[in-house]
């Protein structure tokens, strides 16, 4: 199969890419950009024109809610909302049920994935047997079976000494851990924001200062072990600060936020909106700002869905009681553009942050058009608005806070290996 | 983001919290109560507002006096009442809010009364009813208890009519109380120029100054010539642990007394929501005393619920200055 896209505008922002460029495409890999090379003859020829071409996104949360949780969300649904949102590779957080800290689920998990033959699937191990925090999971026979990282979800722990042996353990292998900052004393029952909504709301906050404690012990424990650890979700001014910090002092550190922080705040919430109930939650328009200047500044180095697929009845509780999470994959490209127009970031940078960023902190073999490289891409239109509406969301979570919202950036072709993935509906 | 408890001409179709009404539909609450006061003195304590309506208690959190006054303010507009112990019945068989809830509607219940131990559960059922049905809140976790709050300024209007010129103090757990917060709303709303709310920090929600009231640690400075005085309840579990060290501690410190009482102004009246807990927040002396309005408050409940049903779904024009003494037979949808 060979494939010509013309008359598009490729940005790849590891090559430093931005210019309109013909690409070709044979055997599932990238052949050339720009001139075609020598005898080759396209099957299918994709007219981009208007249209800009970009290496597939890569997601670093995504849960798929296999196994177990199937109820929710079964993975045949999110990988096609993962390749309806232009994600071609995502790494899924091992809380599951049962959890992922056996390989042969693992391995699973990946077999399953790779039959559909749609987003490729980079599962998170579980960093300790039954995420319980208290012995360490077989990192070495995870990754064998396909881990690209370990970490907690969402599920903190409280035993120092256990982080350190599991900081210490990782990094005698050079593994990343992807650890969610949030001291789980302060949090208890916690569901909002500990702030002036929450008091007004009646609901139980969780302080910003559970970050930063969680941050400080997961920051020390790291310079200690030379962990390499990538903090997931930041929420706080005060987090984008430490973290800075730490970065100035070498330690070997990466963090995301979500698309949902860049966009909402505490204020959101409204009337007890089940579907602003976020882990973490969300917080004041000053945090917001800060998120917003470290990711520009790079002390943020990447953007994550958080895609989190609930059932509609989960969500159907007063706000407390509603499940935690929203359907996410199929926004991250929109409201990662939606944020840079915003802030007057660069096209090629706001890809960079959803793309190359995140398949460098993953250590996979995406996020970018070198030649010879698979051809997963996303094919999108910039300049086209759509509207948000849960029931075409191919996702079987049909929650999200952007609900009715009119946003810029409409997936057209999404091409994993060289083949159409996904192509919208006319 | 539409007001949900508000029809699209501005009157009111749900009472879900005091926050976000205007002050016109507050007096208009307290004015329609002021004429249902004298129902009760009547020999026939009934006016046929609600005749024919169907008034559903749902209680997901046990409460006594809440729910007693509710249903005796339903039966003297005439209403049908049904009263349902849910946290002792099909919740605990795993039957969702809503499911409860959609089974009353298919048993035709014109108005739902709503307590639950979560904040924002009165407003999960008011968005998922069909438009004729009307839900009232009657707490909801630490969120609102809008017609405790109602009444208290009521009660607070009947001996302090100038509610421009007061200064009230709301004294214990704030933190945990839906009361305190319908009361801060009930109060600013309605122009009263100084509240305040004195506790240990333990037993204050960040930033509640922003409610607009000032942060009072002691009770000499707090009650300092304040016309009245709110007790909160507070709760047993609060009383050891990590909030409080002991309910002896509390009351040397924050317990109202005859002396502390002196800090006020003389004429100071003294409420409090109940139950009360005797020598734990308020000493007896005091809840018995000559400045205690506790048990008006309670008769003045009553009022303030028949008030709120009879606007909700009573047939009672909006403008409605008087109601109760001349109504006769207008049970008609509002």
């Amino acid at each position: 199969m060979k494939i010509h896209i013309k008359n598009g505008r490729v940005i790849d922002p590891k090559n430093n890419i931005d210019s309109k460029l013909d690409v070709f495409i044979a055997a599932g890999k990238i052949v050339s950009l720009g001139t075609a090379p020598e005898g080759f003859t396209a099957n299918q020829t994709i007219d981009a024109s208007d249209l800009t071409i970009c290496p597939g996104l890569v997601d670093l949360s995504a849960r798929l809610r296999e196994p177990g949780d199937e109820y929710k969300a079964r993975l045949i649904s999110e990988l096609q909302a993962a390749v309806a949102g232009g994600v071609t590779s995502l790494a899924c957080p091992p809380d599951t049920d049962p959890v992922l800290d056996e390989p042969g689920l693992v391995e699973m998990l990946k077999h399953r994935a790779k039959q559909q033959g749609l987003a490729h699937v980079y599962p998170l191990g579980a960093m300790t047997r039954q995420l319980e925090g208290k012995a360490l999971s077989e990192m070495n026979e995870l990754y064998t079976a396909g881990c690209v990282g370990f970490s907690q979800a969402n599920v903190a722990i409280t035993d120092t000494q256990v982080l350190w042996r599991a900081m210490e353990y990782a990094a005698t292998f050079g593994f990343t851990l992807f650890l969610h900052a949030e001291e789980p004393f302060l949090a208890a029952n916690g569901v909002a924001h500990d702030g002036e909504v929450a008091t007004r709301l009646g609901l139980k906050g969780i302080p910003s200062a559970a970050e930063a404690l969680a941050l400080a012990t997961i920051l020390r424990i790291a310079q200690a072990t030379g962990a390499k650890v990538h903090i997931s979700r930041l929420s706080t001014a005060e987090g984008v600060d430490m973290v800075r910090a730490a970065k100035k002092q070498g330690l070997k550190i990466s963090c995301d936020v979500s698309a949902n922080h860049l966009h909402l705040t505490e204020h959101d919430i409204g009337y007890f909106d089940a579907n602003c109930h976020l882990k973490p939650p969300l917080r004041t328009q000053r945090d917001k700002d800060a998120l917003s200047a470290g990711l520009k500044d790079g002390t943020i180095d990447a953007i994550c869905s958080d895609h989190t697929p609930v059932d509609d009845d989960a969500k159907l509780a007063p706000f407390a009681e509603a499940e935690i999470g929203a359907t996410a994959l199929e926004l991250l490209l929109p409201l990662t553009l939606k944020w840079a127009v915003a802030q007057k970031v660069s096209l090629i940078r706001a890809i960079e942050l959803i793309t190359q960023a995140s398949a460098q902190i993953l250590g996979i073999p995406a996020g970018d058009l070198n030649p010879n490289s698979d051809a997963d891409l996303c094919i999108f239109n910039a300049n086209e608005y759509w509207k948000i509406c849960p029931n075409t969301l191919k996702s079987q979570g049909k929650n999200t806070p952007f609900s009715g919202l009119e946003l810029a950036g409409k997936v057209k072709f999404t091409l994993v290996h060289g083949q159409i993935v996904y192509q919208q509906a006319h | 983001m539409n007001n949900p408890q508000l029809d699209r001409d501005g009157n009111l179709k749900h009472l879900l919290s005091i926050e976000g009404l205007p002050k016109r539909i507050l007096n208009q609450i307290l004015d329609t109560a002021e004429s249902f006061v004298g129902v009760a003195e009547r020999e026939v304590k009934k006016v046929p507002l609600l005749r024919g309506k169907t008034v559903c208690n749902l209680f997901f959190e046990n409460s006594t006096r809440t729910r007693t006054t509710f249903e005796i303010a339903a039966k003297r507009l005439s209403a049908d009442v049904i009263s349902l112990n849910v946290s002792t019945s099909s919740q605990s068989k795993g039957e969702t809010i809503l499911d409860t809830v959609d089974n009353l509607i298919a048993m035709h219940a014109d108005m739902f009364v709503v307590r639950h131990a979560q904040s924002g559960a009165a407003h999960l059922i008011a968005k998922h009813v069909p438009p004729h049905i009307h839900v009232v809140n009657a707490g909801d976790g630490r969120h609102s208890h809008p017609t405790q709050g109602l009444l208290d300024v009521f009660t607070i209007r009947k001996y302090k009519p100038e509610l421009h010129n007061l200064r009230i103090a709301i004294v214990g757990d704030v933190l945990h109380s839906r009361v305190a917060r319908s009361e801060i709303h009930a109060l600013t709303t309605l122009g009263v120029p100084e509240i305040r709310v004195i506790a240990p920090k333990t037993l204050l929600p960040t930033q509640v100054e922003k409610l607009g009231v000032h942060v009072f640690h002691d009770m000499e400075a707090g009650l300092k010539d304040v016309d009245v005085v709110m007790m909160l309840r507070l709760q047993n579990e609060r009383m050891s642990g990590a909030m409080l060290p002991s309910s002896q501690e509390y009351f040397k410190t924050y317990g109202l007394t005859q002396e502390k009482l002196k800090f006020a102004k003389p004429d100071a009246i003294v409420m409090h929501p109940g139950p009360m807990n005797r020598g734990v927040e308020i000493d007896s002396n005091v809840a018995d005393g000559k400045q205690s309005v506790i048990l008006p408050q309670v008769t003045y409940g009553i009022a303030i619920r028949m008030a709120v049903m009879a606007l909700l779904a009573g047939g009672l024009p909006a403008q409605q200055e008087s109601a109760g003494g001349s109504q006769t037979g207008s049970a008609g949808d509002a």
